[in-house]
């Protein structure tokens, strides 16, 4: 019998490929292209005056060099689009200025590192060589750094968005100023977060061949949405779709950055290798991103500057909640405004605020562009909503998890209408979820009612320790769609395919699970393919926690197709009822009877024959299937509504998102002298539905909670007023190694599984990342007796925050269950 | 070593002698062209990987005669004579995975797999200098390399499931 692979712990099946070494990331291919290196702008601010690329031809090894004025001189001959601005992938009305960059500078920079002009060489050391050769002159102008600059607007970014606002956005729900006037107490909360960046291991890297026979291109690409760079490069190169065939190979991690799209050099690269083979050269090309462009080229994100005001009673409930933010976006928005909408629609968690009014600026600075980065503005959210709670424990004199419990959503308001609309343009409706039993899951796992004592005994020995909690709901799986297509070849085997992409979530494992489950094959048998627009056409992209939602999905239900036609041909060839088969041990056999037996049985492989009516064979397996071989001949071989073959493609399409939730809870310790923070214990709780591969999500929470903990102690983006990026490096940016994470993460699972999809998956990708932020300034705040606004928050900012708080500058916390004037 | 100009750069180039898993190369490389890259795309061997090309991530951990060393922040030249290991030379000849490429299956140690090349190697001439490691030492053995993906619990897991694995292979 076969066992049920769903919601087995297997082992990863790509595994084996990538520890020997022979994974294919964007850079192992495409080993003889001619390589590109970019002039980036070294100003955040400038006007272009002058490119001078005199003599740079000459440099040995140099193919070409391209600025602006080939791009303009490519559309006026060639018909390609690629001197227009990049697209806007996602408008929105609120977004009433959006600005997006050329593929090469026209004109004007706005961040350090926009690419200015591209040289094309033997190599990409010379390539480099003869960047260094290109002089540009330029007019440099101030720049905007920051939010406040970008608020005080003395300087605009682009000079005809003068305020520097691309966006404004308000949405509420309720009477907010009659539930805040109304409210028996009230308090105010400003607070900041700092930028950070997904910063994959692997960097961008673009990969074109340009076939010269067929005037097609193929573009390899280190995306996180194959098809629609795809349809992005047809589009700007004016070429048909059909034209263009875009594959993500391995990608070595993305974290958002990678849904971005298209880059200039996915536009450029294949722009340049059709050129280059049409003046008759070599027409293969490649660009590989370096860490420093990673850094100054790429995107960033979290930046905001919240106020928050609540209203609220003595017993804690939440009456009224007023979110204004200040959002960061860089000097362009080609992803439009996604990030401050989930910022501003995740806000609530899993609670009931009563009244809520929520208003967001989205503004320009001269710094990188700033797109999802995993978590995607809900790691702000939660932290304003989160800071929230606790500072109305504080003011109340309530145990910080009793207010939470206050103010839950009950599993029987389920399905709960917030009646604002979410980031796919649909209503934030969460469909399911046990916030309370979630809750008190994480108070037994970390030890919250006991905590006091722990503290008692750390303080005896001079020890400082804090407990904090933070409370999230993730919106996961938003549409529009994903397919899968699923073939049962004649040996048995199935191939799949699936058009989004994957960097590392171990699809290949995941989705073989669930079409193995739905033929009765062994995992072994099948082989996933995601991210190749040769094999799959219609997709949306790998981001939002989506996979597995969508794609799994879409997995059921076209392997249940190929069951469905399996069973029925069998029943046909065995002359028997549908209702007398089972698909075991891949066969369909009449039940009772063992796979592999004769007159009872067909194993896959022959159904597989026997769905595609041959007229020529080529092996012995083919014979049986010609057409003096079989078939009724009364009959139409392929009978009318069938098609030929053991295959069938599947979509998944949901009315709107699954909403997966979770609490994480944190020990610190602060060390007295020299502030350094600790943290002691991290606990997870985590309701994402139904576990597919529970090896797979356990990965995630734990790479999650590290960039959770990244974010709210380590990373940050420093900024100079210059618009200098000083830390554009590993060895100053300060990404965790396996020492600055926690020993252990201690992790306990709900499930809860979603009604809107078959499988009753809630997406997992990024719950271990979003309340790192809020769950650690709640910790740090109560080892440390005093309020903590801003994130990321360093030693040496502890230790200046703890000497303002001695001259009095900063306020004691008051805390339940702790002396009035509490000590540390 | 020998020097001669390239004639279609005028660069100096130089011939290098790399015994790469075992087979002595000979690749003509320009005196600044780093061993990542000569391993990467002279050889071809593409198992070694780079994620910031100065010296941090580890990626490109390689050993060499025996030692790991960051083919980033080597000169193929300098590299001459000696003996190298990449991950693609670690398995068994008869494809057999190395313990800690077992260990790392064993217990999801990678995600997207990009820094796991860097790893491995780390980790296999940890493992044979401290073969019975702790989870302290496990903790030590893995501190040197970024992995944006994992979180690292795994990877540490991975260390001790490695040298229990060599334990029983004798490796
Ligand atoms: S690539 Fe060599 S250490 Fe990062
Ligand atoms: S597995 Fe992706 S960086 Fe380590």
């Amino acid at each position: 019998m076969t066992t049920r692979l769903l919601g087995a712990p297997v082992t990863r099946v790509e595994d084996p490929r990538l520890l020997r070494g022979e994974g294919r990331y964007l850079d192992d291919l495409g080993q003889d292209a001619l390589e590109v290196a970019f002039v980036r702008s070294p100003h955040a601010h400038a006007r272009v005056l002058d490119i001078d690329v005199d003599g740079v031809l000459e440099v040995p090894g140099v193919v070409a060099v391209y600025t602006y004025e080939d791009l303009l001189e490519s559309d006026r001959d060639d018909g390609t689009h690629v001197s227009e601005p990049l697209p806007l992938l996602i408008p929105h009305p609120a977004l009433h200025a959006p600005r997006t960059a050329y593929p090469l500078a026209r004109e004007e920079v706005n961040h350090v590192g926009e690419a200015i002009a591209m040289v094309v060489a033997r190599d990409r050391y010379v390539a480099e060589d003869a960047c260094g050769r290109i002089v540009v002159r330029y007019e440099v102008l101030t720049p905007v750094v920051g939010l406040a600059a970008a608020r005080e607007a003395a300087q605009a970014v682009h000079a005809d968005v003068p305020d520097n606002v691309a966006a404004h956005l308000v949405q509420q729900v309720g009477d907010l100023a009659a539930a805040m006037a109304a409210a028996p107490r009230r308090h105010t909360l400003d607070l900041r977060v700092e930028r950070s960046a997904s910063m994959p291991l692997e960097g961008k890297g673009v990969y074109a061949r340009w076939d010269t026979d067929e005037h097609t291109v193929r573009v390899y690409t280190s995306t996180q949405a194959a098809t629609s760079v795809r349809a992005a490069v047809a589009a700007k190169l004016g070429l048909a779709l059909n034209q263009v065939e875009c594959i993500a190979p391995d990608i070595g991690g993305g974290f958002g950055v990678k849904i971005v799209h298209p880059w200039p050099e996915e536009v450029l690269v294949p722009w340049a290798a059709r050129r280059l083979a049409r003046a008759g050269g070599p027409r293969e090309v490649k660009w590989v991103e370096d860490r420093r462009e990673h850094f100054v080229s790429s995107a960033h994100e979290r930046a905001q500057v919240q106020r928050v005001e609540v209203g609220f009673d003595d017993e804690g409930h939440l009456l009224a909640f007023d979110f204004t933010f200040w959002h960061d976006n860089g000097a362009y928005t080609p992803y439009g405004i996604i990030v401050p909408i989930i910022t501003s629609t995740q806000v609530l968690g899993p609670y009931k605020p009563g009244a809520y009014r929520c208003e967001f600026f989205s503004m320009y600075t001269n710094t990188v562009i700033v797109t999802p980065y995993r978590g995607a503005g809900r790691p702000q959210g939660v932290y304003a909503m989160e800071r929230a709670m606790d500072a109305i424990a504080d003011a109340t004199g309530l145990d910080r998890a009793l207010v939470r419990e206050r103010n839950l959503i009950q599993p029987d308001e389920m399905p709960y209408d917030h009646h604002l609309v979410f980031q796919d343009g649909r209503p934030l409706i969460y469909d399911s979820g046990d916030y309370p039993a979630g809750l008190a899951k994480l108070k037994a796992l970390v030890g919250w009612e006991d905590f006091e004592a722990v503290r008692e005994q750390a303080r005896a020995q001079g020890r400082r320790v804090g407990i904090g909690l933070a409370c999230y709901v993730e919106g996961t799986g938003p549409g529009p769609y994903e397919g899968a297509h699923v073939v049962v070849e004649t040996s048995g085997k199935v191939k799949v395919a699936t058009g989004l992409t994957s960097q590392g979530q171990g699809h290949q494992t995941a989705f073989a699970q669930v079409v193995a489950d739905q033929l009765g094959v062994a995992l072994r048998d099948v082989e996933v393919v995601t991210g190749d627009s040769r094999r799959f056409r219609y997709a949306v992209g790998t981001f939002a926690s989506r996979a597995a939602v969508m794609s799994g999905s879409a997995m059921h239900i076209a392997a249940a197709k190929v069951r469905e036609k399996a069973l029925r041909v069998a029943a046909e060839a065995l002359e028997v009822s549908v209702d007398d088969l089972e698909l075991v041990d891949g066969a369909v056999s009449v039940k009772g009877t063992a796979p592999g037996s004769s007159g009872t049985s067909l194993s896959l492989g022959t159904i597989a024959v026997l769905a595609n009516p041959l007229r020529y064979a080529f092996d012995e397996a083919s014979q049986a299937a010609t057409q003096f071989a079989v078939g009724d001949t009364s009959q139409a071989p392929v009978a009318p509504g069938e098609e030929p073959g053991l295959e069938a493609s599947g979509y998944y399409s949901p009315q709107r998102s699954t909403f997966a939730s979770g609490v994480h809870a944190v020990v610190v310790e602060t060390d007295p002298l020299t502030a350094e923070i600790t943290v002691l214990r991290y606990c997870v709780v985590h309701d994402c539905g139904t576990l597919i591969n529970p090896r797979i999500v356990q990965g995630q929470v734990h790479g999650g909670v590290a960039q959770g903990v990244a974010g709210a102690l380590y990373e940050r983006m420093e900024y100079d007023e210059h618009g200098q990026l000083l830390n554009a490096s590993f060895m100053d940016f300060l990404m965790p190694y396996a020492t600055e994470v926690p020993r252990k993460v201690e992790i306990d699972h709900l499930q809860t599984p979603s009604p809107l999809n078959p499988l009753g998956i809630k997406g997992a990708g990024e719950a271990g990342v979003i309340p790192g932020m809020a769950v650690l300034a709640s910790a740090i705040e109560d080892a440390e007796g005093f309020r903590i606004d801003a994130m990321p928050i360093s030693p040496s900012e502890l230790f200046h925050l703890r000497q303002a708080h001695e001259r009095g500058e900063l306020p004691s916390l008051t805390r339940a269950g702790r002396p009035k004037e509490f000590l540390p | 070593m020998t020097t001669a100009d390239d004639p279609a750069s005028g660069e100096q180039t130089l011939v290098v002698r790399l015994r790469v898993n075992g087979m002595w190369h000979e690749v003509r490389v320009p005196g600044r062209r780093l061993l990542s890259d000569a391993l990467r795309h002279d050889l071809r061997l593409t198992g070694t990987h780079v994620g910031c090309e100065h010296g941090v991530c580890g990626a490109c951990t390689v050993l060499l005669d025996g030692e790991p060393v960051r083919s980033c922040l080597l000169l193929a030249a300098s590299a001459d004579g000696h003996e190298l290991t990449t991950v693609e030379g670690l398995a068994e000849p008869d494809g057999t995975l190395h313990p800690v490429q077992q260990a790392f299956v064993d217990c999801h140690g990678l995600q997207c797999g990009f820094c796991t090349p860097g790893f491995v190697m780390t980790i296999a001439a940890y493992l044979r200098e401290n073969p019975d490691p702790d989870e302290d030492d496990a903790l030590a053995a893995c501190a040197g390399n970024l992995c944006r993906c994992t979180g690292y619990q795994n990877i540490k897991a991975a260390v001790l499931r490695a040298a229990e694995l060599s334990r029983g292979t004798g490796r």
